[in-house]
C-alpha cells in the first residue's frame, strides 16, 4: 500500500470515516483496475528491454496516460528498476502522467504558426479555458497542450482539436470552437432528459 | 558467367498485373475523382469533401471510381480534386468546398461543363485548359521525389509498380552490392538530412565496418518546426522510400531495418504500415527476396516527440528503449551504432532518391544541379509566401526565383524581410542574399544551414528579435540536458533575449549574446547544441538594428513584441457606428467613447489584433503603435450600469 494512501486517508478519516473508506476502496480498485489491464497487454510480450517505449505507447493509447501502477508493473515485467522506466516516460514529450481531458487540445507552435501569431492562439486558449499549457480543466473535460509542428505549416496557425486540425485559427475561432463542444454538450443533455 | 540472380518472371508478372490494373483504371469509362488527403488536405476540409462526394455519388446513382491520394505539394489551393473523365483531359480543382464538390459532380460528372471558374489546370496537354505545367513555377521546379506525390495512390502498391516502382530494386538485387555502392558514388548523391554527407562513402564505411549484424534506419523523426516534407513522401509515395531501404540493405548487407517516424505523424505511420503489408504479400521484402537469396525484415518505430531524436545517435538510443540522449561521435553510427553494430541511417528523402538513381543510372542524376552538389533540393515553403507546400527545384537555383517564382511572392503586397532556413539550426537571410544559389555548401558560408529544408519567409510585419526568441525558445525545451552549454547556454541565452523583447535589455547584451553563441557552438556534444545559437547569429549579423531599437529605444520596429506594443484606434477614421472591433475583441477592452468613437482599454488589451483585423479595410481605424510612449492619453473607460460590459454609454 503506497504511503501518499495512509496519509490521506488517516487525514479524511479525521472528518468522514467512512466516505474516506469507499473513497480508498475505489482508488484501490481502479489500481486494481489497471494492474490487471496492464499485465493483459504485457502478458504476450517479449521481455526485451528494447521495446521499452513500444510498451509505453501502447500503454497509453489504452489509457490516455502512464497510471503509476501500470510503470510499476512495466519495471517489474522487464525487469529493470522503477526509475528507469520514470525516466524513459519523463524524457519524451509523448508521454502524459496524469489523466487528458475529454477533449484535447493541440496548439501548434511550429515556425509558420510562430510567424502567423501562434502565440496568441495558445494564450487564448488559455485565457478561454483558464488553465495553463500541460493541465487539464477542473472538469476534465479539455487539457491544453504546445507541440512542436503537426506538419500542416500551410494552415499556420494551427490547433489540433480530438486529433482534427484546424487551420487558420483565430482568437474569434477559439471561441466558436469551445461553443460548438458547449452546444454539443447541452444536445446530449436535451436528448437524454425526455427519456 | 552472369546467372541472374533474381527470379525475373515472378516480378514480370507482378509488373503486369499491376500494369493491367492501371491500364483497366486509365481506360475505364466511369469517371475517375481522386482526392488529397494527406494531413494538410485534411486539414482543410479535404474529408469533408470526400464524404460530400461520396452522399452525391450515391444519391445521383453515379458509378464514379473515388480514390483518395497524398499531397501535390500544393497546399495553398487544398483541398484539392483530380477529375478524369472519358473525353476530357484530367482537370485538377483547387480550393474545393463541399459546395464546390456537388457543382462539379452535378455540372461536370452529369453535364459536361468543366466549371472552369473552380479550375487549377490541367494535368495533361490539351486544347481545352491550361496544363498546371504551364504555370511559371514549372521553369524551375523539376520533380524526382515528389514525381508520384499526388498522382498515385499510396495505399495501393500497385498503382506504384505500374509507374515503374520496384523496377529498380530488381536491378540492384541483379548487382553486386559493390556496384550497388559504386553507382550510389558516381552519382554523387549527398545525405538530405541536413549535414550533406555523401551518401555512397557513408554506405561504403558501413560495409566495411566490422561486426556481427548491419542495421539501416530511415530517419523519419522530422521535428524541425516548418518542415513537413518527409511528412508527404511518407503520407503519398511510401513505397519509394521502403524500396530505397532494401536496396540500402543488400547494399551493406543488413538484415534488419527500421524505420522512425515521429508520432505526430499518425497517418504517415498508418499509410507506412499498409505499404509494409502490401510489399511483403508481394514478396518484396522478407525472405529470400524474389529468389534471391537475399532477406530483409522492415519495422516502423514511433518516436515519441523529442525533437533531439532527429540527432542520429539519439535516434539510436530511443530505439534501444532508452532516454534519447546524444553520445559522442565518433565512433559515428555506421562504424557503431545500433546495438554496437553498424548502422546505416538515411533521411527519408536520401533514401526516397535511390530508386531514380538506380533506376535511371547515376549519370542521369549526376547531370542535375552544380559540380559541387547534384540533384534536387525539396523545401517546405510556408510564412508570409502565396504559394505554401512544397517546391522541388534542381540545387543551385536561387533563393529569389524559390521565392518569387516558384511560391508567388509576398502576399497583401508587403515587402520581404527575410527568409528562415534549415530551422532552430539554421539562420535567417536577408534581401541581399536572395540571389544566393541554394546547396549545402553556400548556405552554410551563410551562416544558415540546409536542414531539413524548411523555409518560412518573412516579411515586414515579422520581429527578428522575436524571431530568434522563438528558435531559441525551441532548442531549450528540446535540449536533452545532457551537456553543461546546451542546457544552461540556450537558458541563459533565452533570458537575455526575453529581457531584450520585454524593453528590458541592457546596452552590453548583444556582446554576450555573441560570446555565448561562440561558447555554445564550440562546447555542446551534438547537433543541436552546437547549432542552437545560429538563429541568434544571423540575425544578429544581418539584422543587428532591429535588436538596437528593442534595447535603446524600447521599440519593436515591426510591431510585434507584446510588451513594446500597443493597439490604438484613430479617433478621426472611427466609423462610430461600426462594432466590429467591439464584437470581436475576446476580452471585451473595446468601449464605445464619447460621440460613439471606439476606445480600447490599454490596461484589459491582451494585444491579440481581433480588432484590427476586424475592423472594415474602408476604415482601417486601427493602428499599432511602438514605442509605447507614443499612444495618446484616451478617456476614462465609462463605470458599466449593469455590470455589462458593452452597455457603456
Amino acid at each position: 500500500m503506497s504511503p501518499i494512501f495512509l496519509d490521506e486517508i488517516k487525514f479524511r478519516s479525521q472528518e468522514l470515516n467512512s466516505e474516506a473508506m469507499d473513497w480508498y476502496n475505489e482508488r484501490m480498485a481502479e489500481g486494481e483496475e489497471i494492474k490487471r489491464q496492464t499485465l493483459e497487454i504485457l502478458e504476450p510480450r517479449s521481455r526485451e528491454r528494447g521495446k521499452l517505449i513500444t510498451l509505453l505507447q501502447d500503454i497509453q493509447a489504452k489509457f490516455g496516460y502512464l497510471p503509476r501502477e501500470a510503470m510499476l508493473e512495466f519495471a517489474n515485467f522487464l525487469d529493470i528498476p522503477e526509475s528507469e522506466v520514470y525516466s524513459v516516460a519523463t524524457f519524451y514529450n509523448q508521454f502524459r502522467l496524469v489523466p487528458p481531458g475529454k477533449h484535447q487540445i493541440k496548439v501548434c507552435l511550429g515556425t509558420a504558426c510562430q510567424t502567423k501569431r501562434g502565440r496568441i492562439i495558445l494564450e487564448a486558449w488559455q485565457r478561454e479555458l483558464d488553465i495553463k499549457v500541460g493541465e487539464t480543466t477542473a472538469d476534465r473535460e479539455f487539457s491544453l497542450e504546445r507541440v512542436a509542428c503537426v506538419g500542416c505549416c500551410a494552415m499556420a496557425p494551427v490547433t489540433v482539436v480530438n486529433d482534427k486540425a484546424e487551420g487558420k485559427v483565430s482568437p474569434t475561432r477559439v471561441k466558436g470552437i469551445l461553443l460548438s463542444f458547449e452546444l454539443e454538450k447541452q444536445k446530449d443533455k436535451g436528448e437524454e432528459e425526455p427519456s | 558467367m552472369k546467372r541472374s540472380r533474381v527470379n525475373q518472371e515472378t516480378f514480370e508478372h507482378i509488373r503486369e498485373r499491376a500494369l493491367a490494373q492501371w491500364e483497366a483504371l486509365s481506360n475505364s469509362p466511369k469517371p475517375r475523382i481522386t482526392i488529397g488527403t494527406a494531413t494538410c488536405g485534411r486539414a482543410a476540409g479535404a474529408l469533408e469533401v470526400l464524404n460530400t462526394i461520396k452522399e452525391e455519388l450515391a444519391e445521383k446513382n453515379i458509378d464514379a471510381i473515388l480514390s483518395e491520394v497524398g499531397c501535390m505539394g500544393y497546399c495553398y489551393a487544398e483541398p484539392l480534386v483530380v477529375i478524369t473523365k472519358p473525353g476530357f483531359p484530367p482537370i485538377c480543382y483547387g480550393y474545393v468546398t463541399p459546395g464546390i464538390a456537388s457543382r462539379l459532380i452535378s455540372d461536370y460528372i452529369l453535364g459536361d461543363d468543366p466549371c472552369l471558374e473552380f479550375v487549377l489546370g490541367a494535368l495533361e496537354e490539351n486544347e481545352l485548359i491550361p496544363t498546371i505545367f504551364d504555370q511559371p513555377r514549372f521553369q524551375y521546379e523539376k520533380r524526382i521525389l515528389l514525381r508520384h506525390c499526388g498522382y498515385i495512390d499510396p495505399e495501393d502498391i500497385n498503382q506504384y509498380i505500374a509507374s515503374g516502382g520496384y523496377a529498380a530494386l530488381i536491378k540492384a538485387l541483379e548487382m553486386a552490392p559493390q556496384h550497388v555502392i559504386a553507382e550510389l558514388k558516381r552519382s554523387d548523391l549527398r545525405g538530405r538530412g541536413g549535414a550533406g554527407f555523401p551518401t555512397g562513402e557513408k554506405w561504403q564505411i558501413c560495409r566495411d565496418a566490422p561486426g556481427t549484424a548491419r542495421y539501416v534506419i530511415c530517419n523519419a523523426d522530422e521535428g524541425d518546426p516548418g518542415a513537413f516534407m518527409d511528412r508527404v513522401i511518407l503520407e503519398s509515395d511510401p513505397h519509394s522510400v521502403i524500396e530505397g531501404m532494401i536496396i540500402a540493405s543488400y547494399a551493406i548487407g543488413a538484415a534488419k531495418g527500421y524505420i522512425y517516424v515521429r508520432i505526430e505523424y499518425p497517418l504517415a505511420v498508418a499509410r507506412v504500415e499498409t505499404a509494409l503489408r502490401q510489399a511483403k504479400e508481394l514478396g518484396l521484402f522478407g525472405d529470400d527476396i524474389m529468389g534471391s537469396g537475399f532477406s530483409f525484415e522492415l519495422e516502423v518505430m514511433r518516436g515519441s516527440g523529442a525533437f533531439v531524436c532527429g540527432e542520429e545517435t539519439a535516434l539510436i538510443a530511443s530505439l534501444e528503449g532508452r532516454r534519447g540522449w546524444p553520445r559522442h561521435r565518433p565512433p559515428f553510427p555506421a562504424t557503431e551504432g545500433l546495438r554496437d553494430q553498424p548502422t546505416l541511417i538515411n533521411n527519408v528523402k536520401t533514401l526516397a532518391s535511390v530508386p531514380p538513381i538506380i533506376g535511371r543510372g547515376a549519370e542521369w542524376y549526376a547531370s542535375i544541379g552544380p559540380p559541387t552538389c547534384r540533384g534536387t533540393a525539396v523545401f517546405a515553403l510556408a510564412g508570409k509566401v502565396l504559394n505554401t507546400g512544397l517546391v522541388e527545384v534542381p540545387m543551385g537555383t536561387t533563393l529569389r526565383q524559390i521565392i518569387f517564382e516558384v511560391g508567388g511572392g509576398i502576399p497583401r503586397g508587403r515587402k520581404f524581410k527575410a527568409v528562415q532556413i534549415g530551422g532552430p539550426s539554421g539562420g535567417c537571410l536577408p534581401e541581399s542574399l536572395l540571389d544566393l544559389p541554394i546547396d549545402f555548401d553556400s548556405l552554410t558560408e551563410a551562416g544558415a544551414m540546409m536542414g531539413s529544408g524548411g523555409m518560412v519567409i518573412l516579411d515586414e510585419d515579422n520581429c527578428m528579435v522575436d524571431t530568434a526568441r522563438y528558435f531559441l525558445d525551441f532548442t531549450r525545451r528540446e535540449s536533452c540536458g545532457k551537456c553543461t552549454f546546451c542546457r544552461l547556454g540556450t537558458a541563459q541565452m533565452l533570458d537575455i533575449l526575453e529581457d531584450i523583447t520585454r524593453g528590458e535589455g541592457k546596452p552590453g547584451d548583444i556582446t554576450l549574446l555573441q560570446e555565448l553563441a561562440a561558447d555554445i557552438k564550440e562546447g555542446a556534444l551534438c547537433g543541436l547544441g552546437k547549432t542552437a545559437p545560429n538563429p541568434i547569429l544571423t540575425t544578429l549579423r544581418y539584422f543587428r538594428e532591429e535588436y538596437e531599437a528593442h534595447i535603446a529605444e524600447q521599440r519593436c520596429p515591426a510591431l510585434v513584441c507584446p510588451e513594446l506594443i500597443a493597439y490604438y484606434i484613430l479617433p478621426e477614421k472611427c466609423e462610430r457606428s461600426c462594432d466590429a472591433c467591439v464584437g470581436t475583441c475576446p476580452v471585451d477592452a473595446i468601449f464605445t467613447g464619447k460621440r460613439g468613437i471606439k476606445v480600447i482599454d490599454q490596461e484589459k488589451c491582451v494585444k491579440c489584433g481581433s480588432c484590427l483585423d476586424s475592423c472594415p479595410p474602408q476604415y482601417s481605424a486601427v493602428i499599432k503603435l511602438s514605442p509605447l510612449s507614443l499612444v495618446p492619453p484616451s478617456e476614462p473607460r465609462p463605470p458599466d450600469k449593469n455590470g455589462n460590459g458593452e452597455s457603456n454609454y
